[in-house]
C-alpha cells in the first residue's frame, strides 16, 4: 500500500511534467495543425538555460545568499529565452511553408528538431550537464513514504503553471482569440484577430511551459543531455492525442495519465520497458478513439 | 538586385540578431560568474558571413545578375540534355552497369566501402519509396523493418548456421510480415498521425531489441556473424564443392550492387504497374481512389509490406557484411536520414532517390573534417530544401496530367 | 446618395488555388444602399466578399474602400475600418459561448461600456440569442446561428457589412426575420449592406441596386426594380 502511495506520488510528479510538455504539442497543432517536432528541443534548451543561468548565479555567490530568488529568475529567463527561440523556429522553419503539403512542413519540423538537439550539442558538450549544488535536500515523511521538498515544489510549480495558462486561455480576451484562431483561422482574421500573432504567442507559451518542465526535470534528475528532448517529446504527443488534440484541458489529463502509466508500468510490469507503455497507449487511442477523451480542437473547416 | 536586397534585408537582419541573442546565452554566461561576448561573436560572425554570402548569391541568380554564368550553362545542361534524350535509354543502362561493374577495380577499398554503403541505403530509399513516394504515407519507423531483417540473418546464422542466401529470403518474408502487422493498425490513422506511431513503432521495436537480452543479447549485439558464402568446386581429392566466405570487400561490394539492382528492377516494374497505378491514385487523392473502387486499405498494407520486404534485404545483407548487429544501427536517427533520401532526392523518382542516397553518404564523407557539424548541417539542408526546393533534386515525373494543370 | 462610393472593386482577378475565379470584376456601393450580387451556384459570389476582405488575394485590379486602396492589406485590418463580413455558412465559432462569440465581434474595439450597451441592443435584436447566451454556439440551430453571425458582426458597428447568403438552409419564417432585421439596420444605423445571395427574389426585394455575376464576370448591373421585372433574368433567376 505505501509503494502505491509513493508510486502515485511519483505519477504525479512525472504526469505534471507531460502535461506542461504536452500543451505545447496540442495548442501548436491546434492552432495550425502541425505537430512541431522540435517542440521536445524547447524543453532541452529549457533546462540548459536552467543549469547556466543556475551555476552563473552560483558563480556570483547569489545562490547561497537568495536562493529561492536566483531560482525564480532562472525559471523567468529560461522560459523567456525558450520562448523567444520558439517564434524565431516558427518564422524560419513553419511560416514559410503554410502553404505547402503537410510532407513539407513535417520535415521541415524534423530537420529543425535535429538542427537544434545538435546546436545545443555543440554548444554545451555531448555529456550530462550538472545542476549545481544540493537544493532542496530533504523531505517530509509519512512512514515509509517520502515527498520530496524538490518534489513538492515541482508539483506546487507545474499546478501554478496549469492554473495560469487555464485562467489566461479561457479568462482573457488574447486567450479567447487563441481559441477562437484554433477553431477557424478565417473567420477570426475577419473578426479582427492577426493569426500571425496568435500563432507566435502560442509557439511562444507552449515552449515556455516545455522550459518550466526542462528546468525541474535537471533539477529532479540531476542533470540534462542536447538529446533529452527526444523520449519526453514523443510521449508528450502521445498525452496530447490522449486527451484530445488542441484541447488544453485535455493535454493537462492526459500528461498525467500518462506520468502515472509510466511509473506504475515501470513498477508492477517492467522497468526495461517503461518507455514502450506511452507508446502502446498512443497507439491505442488512434486506433480505438482517434478523438481522445476530451474531444479534439481544431479547425473544423479545413477540409 | 538592389530591389530584391530591399525587400528582404530587414527580416534577414533582424533574423541575423535574433541569432545572435540565441547564441549568446548558450555561449556567453559561465558558471564562474562572468559574461563574456567574444567567443559569441565570433561564431555568430561566421555564421552570418556564410548565410549573407549564401543569400547574396540567390538574390544574384534569382534577378539575372548571375545570367553571364547561368545561361550559357543552361545551355550546355540543355544541348546535353537533347544530345543525351537521342541516345535510347537502354545505352545509359548498359553504361552504368558497365561502370558499376568495373568499379571495384579501379579504387581502393575505402571507396568500395563508401560504395557499399551507398548501395544498401539505395535499397533502403527505394523501399522506402514504395511506401512515402509511390503510397504517399509517412512513415518514419522504416529502420525498424531494417532492424528485423538483420537480426533474422543473425540470429538464423548463429543459432543453425544458416547461410546467407537461404536466410535472405527468409528475412525478407519475416520484415514482410513485420510490415504487415504493423500496418494494420496503423494505416486507418490520418496522416500527421500515421507519421508518429511509425516512430512509436520503430521505437518499440528498437528498445525491444535492446532488452530482450536473452534472444537478441541486448545493447552489446550480435558477433561472429557469417559473411555471405557462396560453394566454388574444388579438384582437390576428387570433385567436391568447397564453401567460399566472400569476406572480401569487393565480394560484398558485388553482393550489394546485385541486391540494389534487384530492387531497383522490382521498384521499376511495380511502379509501372496496375498496382503501381493505384497507389499513385490513393497517393493524389485517397476519397477519390475509394470512389473509383480501389481497395485502399489492402493496397496500403501491400505497400507498406513491400517496403519492409526491400528494408529487410538490406538489413540482412547490412548484417552479414558488419558481421555483427547492435540495437544502435536502428535509431529513430536512421529512419530519417533514409527519409531525407527518398525527399530530397525527389519523391517517387527512382534516379533522384539513388541521387539522394549517394548524396547523403558521399557528401559527409567528403566533408570528413566537419565531420562534427555534419548532423548540424543535415538537419539544417532538410529545413533548407523544403523551404527551397520542395520537390527534391530530381522530381519524379508524374504519369499522367491532372485536368486543372492543362489551363 | 452620396457622390463617394464606399466600396468600390476596379477590374478585380483573384483565383481559388489555380482556378480563375474573379476576371475583371467592377462594382460600386455607395453610402446607404443596400446592393445585390445574384448569380448561380460557383459564379463566384463568396469569392468576390473574401477578395474584398482581403482573405483572398487579388491577381489584378484595385479595391477601394471608404476612399483608401485596400487590396494588399492584411485581412484583420479591416473590421477596425468598418468592413466586417457574415460570410457563407454562419461560421461561428462553435465552441465559444454566444456571449463570447459576440465579444470577439468587437475584439478591435477599446470602448468598454459602449460594446456592453451594443451587446444588450443585439439582444434586443434577437431575444433568442439572449435565452441562450451561455451556450456554446455550435448546440444553436441554423437559424439561430445566423442570427448570431450577424450580431456579432453588429457588435464591431460596421459602416459596410457584407453578408454572404444569408437564406440558405434556413426555414421562409427564419430567413424573413433576418432580412427584415437586416433592412431596419440599414435605415436605422445607416449600414451600408452589401449582400450576395442565390435567392434572387428576396435580394432584389430588399436592395435597392443589384448585380448579375456569371462565372466570375458582372454580366448586368441595374436598379433592383428593373432587374426584377427584366425577363431574361426572371427567367434564369427568378424561377419563371
Amino acid at each position: 500500500m505505501e509503494t502505491f502511495i509513493q508510486q502515485l506520488i511519483n505519477g504525479i510528479t512525472l504526469g505534471g511534467l507531460y502535461a506542461l510538455i504536452a500543451l505545447g504539442y496540442t495548442m501548436v497543432y491546434g492552432v495550425i495543425q502541425l505537430i512541431n517536432f522540435a517542440h521536445g528541443e524547447f524543453f532541452a534548451a529549457g533546462g540548459y538555460m536552467g543549469v547556466i543561468l543556475l551555476s552563473f548565479f552560483t558563480g556570483l555567490g547569489y545562490m547561497d545568499t537568495h536562493p529561492i530568488l536566483c531560482l525564480a529568475a532562472a525559471f523567468v529567463l529560461a522560459m523567456g529565452y525558450c520562448a523567444f527561440l520558439a517564434v524565431g523556429v516558427e518564422k524560419v522553419a513553419y511560416k514559410p511553408l503554410r502553404r505547402q503539403s503537410r510532407l513539407a512542413v513535417l520535415l521541415s519540423a524534423l530537420g529543425m528538431s535535429i538542427f537544434l538537439s545538435n546546436g545545443m550539442m555543440l554548444t554545451q558538450g555531448v555529456y550530462d550537464k550538472a545542476y549545481p549544488g544540493e537544493l532542496f535536500q530533504g523531505g517530509v515523511n509519512f512512514g515509509n513514504i517520502t515527498i520530496g521538498y524538490l518534489q513538492m515544489t515541482i508539483v506546487g510549480l507545474t499546478i501554478f503553471l496549469l492554473f495560469g495558462l487555464n485562467l489566461l486561455v479561457f479568462r482573457t480576451k488574447i486567450g479567447m482569440a487563441m481559441r477562437a484562431t484554433a477553431q477557424d483561422k478565417v473567420m477570426s482574421s475577419l473578426v479582427s484577430i492577426s493569426a500571425n500573432r496568435i500563432i507566435s504567442l502560442t509557439f511562444a507559451i507552449g515552449a515556455g511551459l516545455a522550459a518550466a518542465a526542462g528546468i525541474m526535470v535537471g533539477l529532479y534528475y540531476g542533470s540534462v543531455r542536447y538529446d533529452m528532448g527526444f523520449l519526453p517529446g514523443i510521449k508528450a504527443f502521445a498525452a496530447a492525442v490522449l486527451g484530445g488534440i488542441g484541447n488544453i484541458t485535455g493535454a493537462m489529463l492526459g500528461g498525467l495519465i500518462i506520468g502515472m502509466v509510466e511509473i506504475f508500468g515501470a513498477g508492477y510490469i517492467s522497468g526495461q520497458y517503461k518507455d514502450v507503455f506511452a507508446f502502446i497507449i498512443l497507439i491505442s487511442v488512434l486506433y480505438f478513439k482517434p478523438t481522445g477523451i476530451m474531444g479534439e480542437n481544431i479547425d473544423d473547416t479545413r477540409v | 538586385m538592389i530591389q530584391e536586397f530591399k525587400k528582404v534585408w530587414k527580416p534577414y537582419t533582424i533574423g541575423l540578431l535574433w541569432l545572435l541573442g540565441l547564441l549568446w546565452p548558450m555561449l556567453g554566461i559561465h558558471p564562474d560568474g562572468t559574461l563574456s561576448f567574444g567567443n559569441t561573436f565570433t561564431v555568430w560572425l561566421y555564421i552570418a558571413t556564410g548565410t549573407t554570402i549564401c543569400l547574396l548569391l540567390y538574390i544574384m541568380n534569382k534577378s539575372g545578375s548571375l545570367d553571364a554564368v547561368s545561361r550559357p550553362m543552361a545551355g550546355v545542361r540543355d544541348t546535353v540534355g537533347q544530345a543525351s534524350a537521342k541516345v535510347p535509354n537502354w545505352v545509359w543502362i548498359i553504361i552504368l552497369l558497365a561502370a558499376a561493374f568495373c568499379y571495384p577495380f579501379f579504387t581502393g577499398r575505402y571507396a568500395q566501402d563508401v560504395a557499399t554503403n551507398v548501395l544498401i541505403y539505395v535499397c533502403l530509399g527505394l523501399g522506402l519509396n514504395i511506401v512515402v513516394g509511390l503510397a504517399g504515407m509517412l512513415d518514419l519507423g522504416y529502420i525498424a523493418f531494417y532492424g528485423v531483417g538483420a537480426y533474422t540473418y543473425a540470429l538464423l546464422n548463429i543459432h543453425f548456421g544458416m547461410s546467407f542466401w537461404i536466410c535472405l529470403p527468409v528475412a525478407a518474408t519475416l520484415a514482410m510480415i513485420a510490415g504487415s502487422l504493423i500496418g494494420y493498425p496503423t494505416l486507418r490513422m490520418r496522416g500527421d498521425y500515421l507519421a508518429i506511431v511509425t516512430l512509436g513503432f520503430g521505437e518499440i521495436v528498437r528498445i525491444i531489441l535492446n532488452n530482450w537480452m536473452s534472444l537478441t543479447n541486448g545493447p552489446n549485439g550480435i558477433l561472429g556473424i557469417n559473411p555471405p558464402s557462396i560453394y566454388i568446386p574444388s579438384f582437390e581429392n576428387g570433385f567436391s564443392l568447397e564453401v567460399l566466405y566472400l569476406k572480401k570487400l569487393h565480394y560484398l561490394y558485388y553482393v550489394a550492387l546485385l541486391l540494389a539492382i534487384i530492387t531497383i528492377i522490382s521498384v521499376r516494374h511495380l511502379n509501372y504497374s496496375r498496382i503501381g497505378r493505384a497507389w499513385e491514385s490513393i497517393r493524389e487523392d485517397e476519397t477519390a481512389a475509394e470512389l473509383m473502387g480501389v481497395n485502399t486499405f489492402k493496397l496500403k498494407l501491400l505497400a507498406y509490406a513491400m517496403g519492409a520486404l526491400f528494408a529487410g534485404l538490406a538489413g540482412a545483407f547490412f548484417c552479414a557484411r558488419m558481421r555483427f548487429v547492435s540495437p544502435e544501427s536502428f535509431t529513430f536517427l536512421e529512419s530519417a536520414m533514409v527519409l531525407s533520401m527518398v525527399v530530397l532526392g525527389g519523391m517517387g523518382s527512382i534516379p533522384g532517390i539513388i541521387l539522394g542516397a549517394a548524396a547523403l553518404i558521399v557528401l559527409p564523407e567528403v566533408f570528413r573534417e566537419f565531420e562534427t557539424y555534419r548532423m548540424l548541417v543535415f538537419g539544417m539542408s532538410m529545413v533548407v530544401m523544403m523551404l527551397f526546393r520542395p520537390a527534391g533534386l530530381i522530381p519524379a515525373k508524374r504519369m499522367g496530367t491532372r485536368g486543372e494543370e492543362k489551363e | 446618395m452620396a457622390d463617394q462610393p464606399i466600396l468600390e472593386l476596379k477590374n478585380v482577378y483573384s483565383s481559388y488555388g489555380s482556378i480563375k475565379a474573379l476576371k475583371g470584376i467592377s462594382l460600386k456601393v455607395y453610402p446607404g444602399e443596400i446592393v445585390a450580387i445574384i448569380g448561380a451556384n460557383g459564379a463566384g459570389k463568396s469569392t468576390t466578399l473574401m477578395t474584398t476582405c482581403c482573405v483572398i488575394p487579388i491577381d489584378e485590379g484595385e479595391i477601394w474602400y471608404n476612399g483608401k486602396a485596400i487590396h494588399g492589406t492584411a485581412a484583420e485590418a479591416l473590421p477596425e475600418a468598418g468592413l466586417c463580413q457574415v460570410p457563407e455558412g454562419r461560421r461561428i465559432f462553435p465552441r465559444l459561448t454566444v456571449d463570447e462569440n459576440l465579444t470577439l465581434g468587437a475584439f478591435f474595439r477599446k470602448d468598454k461600456q459602449d460594446i456592453e450597451s451594443d451587446r444588450q441592443y443585439v439582444y434586443d435584436l434577437f431575444p433568442i440569442l439572449k435565452d441562450r447566451h451561455k451556450q456554446h454556439g455550435g448546440t444553436l440551430s441554423g437559424g439561430e446561428q445566423q442570427m448570431l453571425a450577424i450580431a456579432r458582426a453588429l457588435m464591431g458597428r460596421p459602416k459596410l457589412l457584407l453578408l454572404d447568403e444569408p437564406s440558405l438552409g434556413l426555414a421562409p419564417l427564419i430567413v424573413q426575420q433576418i432580412f427584415d432585421i437586416i433592412k431596419d439596420v440599414n435605415k436605422k444605423d445607416g449600414t451600408t449592406i452589401l449582400l450576395v445571395e442565390q435567392n434572387a427574389n428576396l435580394a432584389l426585394q430588399a436592395a435597392s441596386r443589384g448585380y448579375v455575376l456569371e462565372t466570375g464576370t458582372i454580366t448586368l448591373e441595374d436598379e433592383a426594380r428593373k432587374l426584377m421585372d427584366n425577363p431574361e433574368i426572371r427567367k434564369a433567376y427568378l424561377g419563371e
